[in-house]
């Protein structure tokens, strides 16, 4: 109890406390949804019945792969950008200074709000959906990366300069390793933000993939038992995302950015 | 604080300032000329902001010579190390080292940081092969081996620095510039963030380094018995605006005794003039 320290890493005793704690909450909405009056709002064993019928259907499969796809493009192709031009104008801190209140205007507009600007300059469809989780990741990867370069410590790049490295060697050998832990803390927190935002995308712009399941298990009967299915399928797939770039924290010449130091 | 009335005395630095100035020329023992700093002044900022940090400084180190500069913290001593390494450009006068006007940093002259500038991405082999990008693998490898032996870290090449005490970590940074085989070394209290007991033990290895290597070196530090310890030259320097107030010839042959009579008289010699400087 004394030691802070083991709150990151589940001891078995905890681990069993999670599965008790998981196994009430399951015998708890079974038991509400078996003695209410309602018959719309499904059980867990209704649940995973749904999920079964999406399984066998090739259904799940199909969305699951269909949301991926947005989210990769429209995540990486960020990433792409958004890296190298926050890199940039952290290292000019003039450049910073200068988009610094365009970032800060940008920045509250939630990506839902561009839905429909969207959808008018690529019509409903899959490059709507692409462009809007670009959107969404963009912005907080930029001010990541100028983050990261501005917090580098003057040191590591005197010393660079001081072995005598070119330009290039200065980018790849100091200031690239230098970020990467930040970089990729950025990275996880906005592969969040771009499965949030997924979702959304697909209940207004397109006709397949896990948001667009949500909506249209319910316009299509009442289907509640898929509405909750493709729930859990969100929260599952959005935590292995989570768990994948998590893994990378622990690369070696990576995982000094997160000791105590 | 530096003293307001200083303030006017840069326009003049050139008509040569008051009578504290000493000019730290090579020392009698005729070495040949390695650096040669002249009428070196340093301003920061602008309009009311400016603060005169290096006011006049002139110093002669020759060839494998070990020169320490001394002074209280905030003096300025850290800011003439990064202008004769040429990280930063005085206000005006002129660096030269073999001759040449120093215009940057260059590799055959190496800046020891604090241990804080090790990086913490590569293991000691990696931080020591740091410089030596343009050998052939082979060599490079000998080298890194010959330097890791050097400052005693076998069995630990392939350890990370948060893996490394912190004098583990000073150690793998004067590697990494020893490595590249440079002809000088500049250390800013090198041994500053370090526990007593290593820090007399770094002397000792720094000490071994610079008789089995022949480097010229500057050494900076707030510390009288360390530059006493160290230095054949200690460069007193004044509160800021830093002046050159005395230079100090240790005449004492290493191993050096710090009970006996000339080595505390050199320190109490020193000891008085910073109290001098304190008292301005």
């Amino acid at each position: 109890m004394k030691r802070p320290a083991q709150v990151g890493s589940p001891t078995t005793t905890t681990r069993i406390g999670s599965v008790v704690l998981v196994a009430t909450l399951l015998v708890a909405w079974h038991l509400a949804v078996r003695f209410q009056a309602s018959p719309i709002l499904p059980g867990p064993l209704a649940v995973l019945a749904g999920l079964w019928e999406l399984a066998r259907s090739g259904l799940m499969l199909k969305y699951i792969v269909a949301s991926l796809f947005r989210v990769t493009w429209g995540f990486v192709g960020a990433a792409l950008l958004a890296i190298p031009i926050g890199l940039t104008i952290g290292w000019y801190h003039r450049a910073e200074l200068a988009f610094n209140p365009l970032i800060q205007v940008l920045r509250p507009i939630s990506p839902l709000a561009w839905i429909p600007i969207s959808i008018l300059w690529f019509g409903v469809g899959d490059v709507a959906a692409i462009f809007l989780i670009f959107l969404a990741s963009f912005l907080p990867l930029t001010l990541t990366a100028m983050n990261a370069v501005s917090s580098i410590p003057d040191v590591y790049l005197n010393a660079g300069r001081n072995f005598s490295l070119s330009p290039t060697q200065i980018v790849s050998r100091v200031l690239y390793p230098a970020v990467t832990p930040q970089l990729i803390i950025g990275l996880r927190i906005t592969l969040g933000i771009a499965w949030l935002v997924v979702v959304a995308a697909e209940m207004i712009a397109v006709s397949s993939g896990l948001g667009f399941l949500i909506v249209d298990a319910r316009n299509a009967g009442n289907r509640y038992d898929l509405v909750i299915a493709g729930m859990v399928m969100i929260g599952v797939i959005g935590l292995l995302l989570d768990v994948g770039v998590r893994s990378l924290e622990r690369i070696p010449s990576i995982a000094w950015g997160y000791s105590d130091e | 604080m530096s003293n307001p009335g200083q303030a006017s005395t840069l326009s003049s630095a050139t008509a040569g300032v008051g009578v504290a100035t000493v000019h730290a020329v090579a020392s009698s023992r005729s070495l040949k000329t390695k650096l040669r700093a002249d009428h070196v002044n340093m301003v920061f900022g602008k309009g009311d902001q400016r603060v005169n940090v290096l006011d006049d400084i002139s110093l002669e180190v020759g060839v494998g010579e070990f020169v320490c500069l001394l002074g209280p913290s905030g003096c300025g001593k850290s800011t003439m190390l990064n202008v004769v390494a040429g990280f930063l450009n005085p206000t005006s006068g002129q660096v030269k080292i073999d001759d040449q006007l120093v215009i940057g940093p260059d590799r055959r002259r190496v800046f020891v940081f604090q241990e804080r500038g090790v990086f913490p991405w590569l293991t000691v082999e990696g931080n020591i092969g740091f410089g030596l990008f343009d050998l052939a693998e082979s060599e490079r490898n000998s080298r890194i081996k010959h330097y890791v032996e050097l400052v005693g870290l076998q069995g630990f090449e392939k350890a990370y620095p948060r893996e490394l005490s912190g004098g583990m970590k000073q150690r793998v940074e004067v590697a990494r510039a020893l490595s590249v085989n440079p002809d000088m070394l500049f250390l800013d209290e090198p041994f500053g963030a370090l526990d007593s007991i290593t820090r007399l033990i770094m002397r000792g290895e720094l000490l071994r380094i610079w008789e089995a290597e022949k480097k010229t070196i500057i050494f900076v530090t707030h510390d009288i018995d360390e530059a006493v310890q160290l230095a054949d030259r200690v460069i007193v320097m004044s509160a800021r605006p830093a002046k050159i107030q005395k230079v100090v010839e240790i005449d004492v042959a290493h191993p050096r005794d710090i009970s006996s009579p000339r080595y505390l008289a050199l320190r109490d010699g020193i000891l008085e003039a910073i109290g001098l400087a304190h008292k301005v």
